[in-house]
């Protein structure tokens, strides 16, 4: 007689125990140890929607062409000015802890990305995004979409009123939770520094566990991502506040150029 | 997870508290002086890495007009059209696509005007999700030549799945053309098909997108370069 406990048992896709999951993404950090990333990791299996959708040939290293050092134009013919209170968009206030987020966008020198396009969007406080496909059983709030835009200030400044937005469930493995984030999208002066990533909130105890997170190999890239509290920026009686600066470099590429060889 | 909370830390004056924030008109002298400086001590800083776009960006990012760069009844119209397709050779319909390209006489337009097309510029700028058979759209002017090189439009891939999005490159080819030539399509040799929209009726040319596998589209990363 066969004891069906003495048997490996193939594991489901999506219902790996989080320990799994946490091994593969160390293995995968340990094999990057001593390499420069910039950016997350395209080929990335702990991310499991990431294994069929990155490119396995070498991207091809080009010099910018004129089209590609600009970026679009956008002004106030664009975005309105309330766009970027995410609280005042419906007839009454959401529900969740308001937030004020503020920060800077520059380039690798430091200078300012001015009168650029930043969009944003996020789930509400319960962690529900106002998207048909969110199909997380927690309530929808009638006061709360969670999409804003703003154009940076010439100094690259931008400022967004909104509420913290909850941690979700996702389906990529067994008990699976997003840290609470807002989507980021951003034009730089070029279109080469065209970035669209994803903002954190400090202390998180989901850091560890998030394979979209921790598809950037390396503390201090991830660390990036992380805004920071800030007492001066919290607004008395009304708002906590926290900071964000963002850098847009020039370049793309994720892992130095010499230092490729895996494909 | 205390070190999460430093990614911040040692960045002299980067913290500094902005002067103006966006939308906001009055500005002091020094600021505006300010503004217009470089910040000092601050070469070098860290890019912020990419995260995927997710799967929820359907109703933040793309716009009302976003794939009419020009209207679909202009004379000079182009349709550029294709499908996303993932390492199975499955449709990814939950893709978004941007183009950004010159107008006809390849000229880099630099008007706002992108999110409120009835304004009727063309902005060179367009932004579309892929349909849930994974094809797209856009409706557009044949991109003109910037100096002597071949016509193209940049496009940019985001999708779930996709922890940063992909730049390439469509170089347009109309019937009875021959196929165009310059660095990058030299380089790459036989995989400089996956870089052709072709013309495949009056006035469309196909443009397929493949992440992964057979025929996988050239994807391009770039060298250093100062922006503009």
């Amino acid at each position: 007689m066969t004891d069906p406990q003495q048997r490996p048992v193939a594991i489901p896709p999506g219902e790996e125990p989080q320990a799994a999951l946490s091994t593969e993404i160390a293995a995968v950090h340990e094999g990057a140890a001593g390499r420069t990333a910039r950016h997350a990791l395209r080929d990335f299996p702990p991310y499991r929607s990431s294994v069929l959708r990155h490119p396995t040939h070498e991207l091809v290293t080009v010099d910018p062409e004129e089209i590609e050092l600009v970026s679009p134009a956008f002004g106030h013919v664009d975005v309105d000015p309330y766009e970027s209170d995410l609280t005042i968009q419906h007839a009454g206030e959401p529900l969740g802890s308001r937030i004020v987020v503020e920060g800077r966008v520059v380039d690798g020198e430091g200078r300012p990305v001015a009168g650029q396009l930043l969009e944003v969007w996020q789930a509400n406080a319960s962690g529900r995004y106002a998207h048909k496909r969110d199909q997380h059983p927690a309530p929808l709030d009638p006061n709360f979409t969670g999409v804003g835009r703003t154009l940076t200030g010439p100094d690259g400044s931008y400022r967004f009123v909104t509420v913290k937005p909850g941690p979700y469930p996702w389906r990529n493995h067994r008990n699976a939770w997003r840290p609470a984030h807002i989507h980021f999208s951003l034009f730089g002066t070029a279109f080469v520094q065209r970035l669209v990533t994803q903002m954190y909130f400090p202390g998180d105890p989901l850091f560890a566990l998030d394979p979209i997170y921790q598809s950037i190999p390396g503390q201090a890239a991830r660390d990036r991502l992380v805004a920071r509290y800030d007492h001066d920026l919290t607004v008395p009686e009304w708002a906590l506040g926290y900071r964000w600066d963002i850098v847009l470099t020039g370049a793309t590429a994720t892992w130095r150029e010499d230092e490729h060889g895996e494909h | 997870m205390s070190t999460e909370d430093t990614g911040h830390g040692g960045r002299p004056g980067f913290d500094t508290p902005a002067g103006a924030v966006a939308g906001q008109e009055h500005r002091t002298a020094a600021e505006a002086l300010a503004d217009e400086q470089p910040l000092e001590g601050l070469p070098n800083l860290a890019q912020t890495p990419s995260q995927t776009v997710g799967p929820f960006f359907g109703y933040a990012l793309p716009f009302a007009g976003g794939a009419e760069l020009v209207p679909a009844g202009r004379p000079d119209a182009v349709v550029l059209h294709g499908i996303v397709l993932d390492g199975a050779g499955d449709p990814v319909p939950d893709a978004l696509l941007e183009l950004w390209q010159p107008d006809a006489a390849g000229v880099l337009p630099h008007v706002a005007g992108s999110r409120r097309r009835s304004l009727g510029r063309f902005t060179g700028f367009g932004r579309t999700g892929t349909e849930a058979d994974g094809e797209y759209a856009f409706t557009t002017l044949l991109p003109g030549a910037v100096g002597d090189g071949p016509r193209w439009a940049l496009v940019t891939v985001f999708a779930r799945g996709l922890s940063h999005h992909l730049f390439t490159r469509a170089y347009f080819v109309a019937d009875g053309e021959p196929d165009p030539s310059d660095a990058l399509l030299d380089r790459v040799g036989a995989r400089s098909r996956t870089l052709l929209a072709r013309q495949d009726g009056p006035g469309s040319y196909r443009f397929d997108v493949r992440l992964q596998g057979d025929g996988e589209t050239v994807f391009l990363d770039y060298r250093e370069a100062p922006a503009r």
